[in-house]
């Protein structure tokens, strides 16, 4: 049997007294793909890194080809043929999609003079060997997220990749997307290249591999061929609990209503939408992509103006197409796209939070800092934000920690409603579970909740009720303590 | 980015700026029948000679993803330093020695930038700011800051070098200096750097991302010292040229360039972030910018609305690509 591609053991690697890494240890063979699984925080990115060599480990042995290697760097793991596809693919936004494949190559092979010739044949021969097609001379800018992907794939083999990282790589794709990177996928492991995905959601990459390892706080947790995992286990491997969760207790019989909409209408996207939320309640809004769930959520905070219907809060009629006055009538909105919609990225932790109480701080025209700031604080502390600095910038933060930042901003408003749109997208697992708590905590003081999500689970384990929407109407009411999960995407999909 | 028929690319800045320069020459033809003729060629040309070599100077850093404003002070600095060394020291030196004199200057104060950009990682417009101001604080305390009349037989020879005389038919002269000649190398030399070698193309590589550069083995550094070094060797041709064609090397000339300069490869449509530019588009933008400088008079517009004139300009020559790109991003939305 020829020796492994890559043979790993003990490999250790603190950053200032942390363990980041603590006696890691598994072997990658020849054409095969293995899962590398972890949230957050669990060592996946130091484990990358030391491959790659941009990080040396302080303890550990890794062989290449069954030849122990001393220490690493950067031109020695790409000598060996060890490629990373970062997240953000690092390519050449500016530069044609020939010149992208064939840069790292040319780099490697020490040429000095440009031939466009050589450069079109390599990055051709190469998207053979991908078995795709692109246009050789098209800007890498104008290509689709999984075009860029597929351009960042041909970059590593045209540089002889023998085994290929790639970090997060389904995040951004589309389903019918990932289907294609799978394909490629064994293609690729047909042509003897290696793969390690490394990822916090990678049930949809099990049914390539051969071999899965997860990780949790630095340690290898589980090993073992793919077959013997599916989605559940390896959740409950990566987070180290079972995060199956409960349906909510029931909403107090007496509860107010506390928001009704009547007859809300927007030709072309939603039509005749009416529901009543009580306080305490937490009500579900679910529909396939393009069933007009996304404009509803948006209508309901002013931010999409519909023609018709009325929107009610305690009783007070709300001015529809208006965000403020919609944020003024208590009604708090946490977009799908946080870091777009969300959060000013750049700006610290704690001005995220505060940014929505400007006007109850303001004294005559100035400001109080200390008040605004202090408040900001108390809430980031409320919600378990876990930051080393609230002066850090928002976007130092994990996915489920801004997450708590948007919602914190809301909550320091005392709002009556809350609308969630897609609550735990791009979160992992435990944060999931955690912003779940903060929901069920939420209601149970009496604040109204809509959850608008496509996360059957999810919804299930947050709702009282769920609304099903198709084509713009909905069009069924189901008890969340009643359904399956199974039952609700049937009921979506038919 | 679609071609339309006749392959022309209505997106690209090119276009637009090779439009405008025929629609200006048309106008200014019809208001003045002599327009049309050798005298008014040889003189854009001549007035594109120092400017040319200048924005192909500047096309490479915004190309690389910087901004510098402090070539103007460099090639001011060079041409007064270089002048006043070649008197007192080696008046013998011919005018190619002067030059590569020049070029040598030039050469080590963009080392400074160089050093300060990519040695120590500073923002590259606030540092070519500074130095833009210390380059020329420096030469009008410690060199001198009297114009020197007297240029060393060298340059002075140069500047009586012609590629090209002859007569018009109603008996006026035209002549185009040979300087023209050391334009077109510097075009010729860059471009062949620009796409024919690695180089090149690492420097349209780090404009267009100085993190994916660096992952994929990149010396950003060292292109981007590279960069400085050749920007400040050009710069330094720029000012000895623009002084032997004067016949004088006046300390105070140049500086408040650079931003008509910077201002000729923008509306050529290179892009202040990096990553863009062509030197066909830059010599446009230069021959733009110079006809207007050149010819608003001959339309019998007062030459104070020259100014006026060059802003609209830049204005309609990079908005109007940029509002077509976005329409375009918009329908394909």
């Amino acid at each position: 049997m020829p020796a492994d591609l890559i043979a790993m053991e003990g490999v250790t690697k603190t950053y200032a007294g942390i363990t980041a890494l603590a006696d890691v240890g598994f072997t990658i063979g020849a054409g095969e793909a293995v899962c590398l699984a972890g949230e957050n925080g669990s060592g996946k990115s130091t484990l990358i890194k030391i491959l790659a060599g941009v990080e040396r480990p302080d303890r550990g042995r890794i062989a290449f080809g069954g030849v122990e290697q001393g220490p690493l760097s950067p031109r020695l793991s790409a000598a060996a043929g060890v490629m990373v596809i970062f997240q953000d693919f690092s390519l050449f936004p500016n530069l044609s999609v020939a010149e992208n494949i064939a840069f790292s190559a040319g780099l490697a092979e020490g040429h000095r003079v440009y031939r466009r010739d050589r450069v079109q044949a390599l990055a051709k021969a190469t998207l053979a060997r991908v078995g795709v097609d692109l246009p050789l001379d098209a800007a890498v800018e104008t290509l689709s997220v999984a075009h860029k992907q597929l351009v960042a794939i041909a970059r590593a083999l045209a540089h002889d990749a023998r085994l290929i990282i790639m970090d997060e790589p389904t995040t951004a794709l589309t389903e019918r997307e990932v289907r294609a990177l799978l394909g490629i996928i064994r293609r690729l492991k047909a042509d003897g290249v290696a793969v390690l995905f490394v990822s916090h959601k990678l049930a949809e990459v099990l049914e390539v591999c051969e071999k899965v390892v997860v990780l949790r706080n630095g340690a290898k947790v589980a090993e073992g061929p793919a077959s013997e995992f599916d989605a559940a286990s390896l959740t409950r491997h990566m987070t180290g609990r079972d995060v199956a969760e409960k349906a909510p207790d029931p909403v107090a019989a007496n509860a107010p209503v506390l928001m009704t909409v009547a007859g809300l209408t927007k030709a072309g996207t939603f039509e005749d939408v009416r529901f009543s939320l009580r306080a305490g309640e937490v009500l579900g809004i679910s529909g396939l992509l393009g069933s007009g769930r996304t404009s509803l959520a948006k209508a309901l905070f002013g931010l999409v103006a519909p023609e018709q219907g009325t929107v009610t809060v305690d009783g007070m009629p709300v001015p529809l197409g208006d965000p403020l006055a919609a944020a003024r009538a208590g009604i708090g909105y946490v977009p799908e796209d946080r870091l777009t919609e969300g959060l000013f990225l750049m700006q610290s932790i704690a001005r995220n939070v505060a940014i929505g109480r400007l006007d109850a701080h303001s004294r005559g025209g100035t400001l109080d800092f200390g008040g605004l700031l202090g408040e900001a604080r108390d809430w980031l502390g409320r919600l378990r934000v876990k930051a080393a600095d609230v002066d850090a910038p928002v976007r130092s933060l994990s996915g489920g920690n801004q997450q708590r930042v948007v919602l914190a901003r809301w909550l320091a408003r005392s709002p009556r409603v809350l609308v969630l749109n897609g609550p735990s997208v791009g979160v992992d697992v435990g944060s999931k579970a955690d912003i779940h708590g903060i929901i069920r905590e939420l209601s149970a003081q009496g604040l109204g909740v809509i959850v608008i999500s496509d996360d059957l689970p999810e919804l299930l384990a947050t709702c009282h009720r769920i609304l099903v929407m198709k084509a713009g109407r909905i069009t069924e009411e189901i008890a969340g303590g009643t359904a399956t999960e199974a039952d609700l995407a049937h009921r979506l999909a038919s | 980015m679609r071609p339309g028929r006749l392959g022309i690319d209505w997106t690209r800045n090119e276009t637009l700026v090779a439009l405008i320069i025929a629609g200006f020459c048309a106008v200014a033809a019809l208001s003045d029948p002599g327009f049309l003729s050798m005298a008014t060629l040889t003189d854009l040309l001549r007035g594109g000679i120092v400017m040319g070599i200048l924005a192909v100077a500047c096309l490479l850093v915004l190309i690389s993803g910087g901004i510098d404003v402090s070539f103007t002070a460099i090639a001011a600095v060079t041409m007064y330093s270089t002048a006043m060394m070649l008197n007192t020291l080696a008046p013998w030196v011919p005018w190619w020695g002067a030059f590569a004199v020049a070029m040598a200057i030039g050469a080590a104060l963009g080392a400074i930038n160089g050093i300060l950009i990519a040695g120590f990682g500073l923002p590259t417009l606030i540092v070519t700011l500074g130095t833009l101001s210390v380059f020329r604080g420096f030469m009008l305390t410690f060199i001198g800051q009297k114009q020197i009349t007297t240029l060393p037989p060298g340059m002075r020879e140069f500047g009586r070098m012609m590629m090209l005389r002859g007569t018009n038919a109603d008996g006026s002269f035209y002549s185009l200096h040979a300087a023209f000649l050391v334009t077109v190398l510097s075009v010729v030399v860059t471009w062949a750097i620009l796409h024919r070698t690695m180089l090149g193309r690492m420097i349209f590589a780090i404009g267009g991302s100085v993190e994916s550069a660096r992952r994929i083995g990149i010396n950003v550094a060292g292109v981007q010292f590279f960069v400085y070094v050749y920007v400040g060797m050009l710069a330094g041709l720029a000012g000895i040229i623009h002084a032997s064609m004067a016949r004088v090397a006046n300390p105070f000339d140049l500086v408040g360039l650079e931003l008509s300069v910077i201002a000729a490869v923008v509306l050529g449509g290179a892009r202040l972030a990096g990553g863009y530019g062509t030197l066909t588009g830059t010599m446009l933008g230069v021959a733009l910018i110079v006809l207007v400088r050149n010819s608003l008079v001959v339309l019998g517009i007062p030459a104070t609305w020259q100014f006026v004139a060059v802003g609209v300009l830049i204005l309609i020559g990079t908005g109007v690509p940029a509002w077509q790109a976005k329409r375009a991003a918009a329908r394909a939305a």
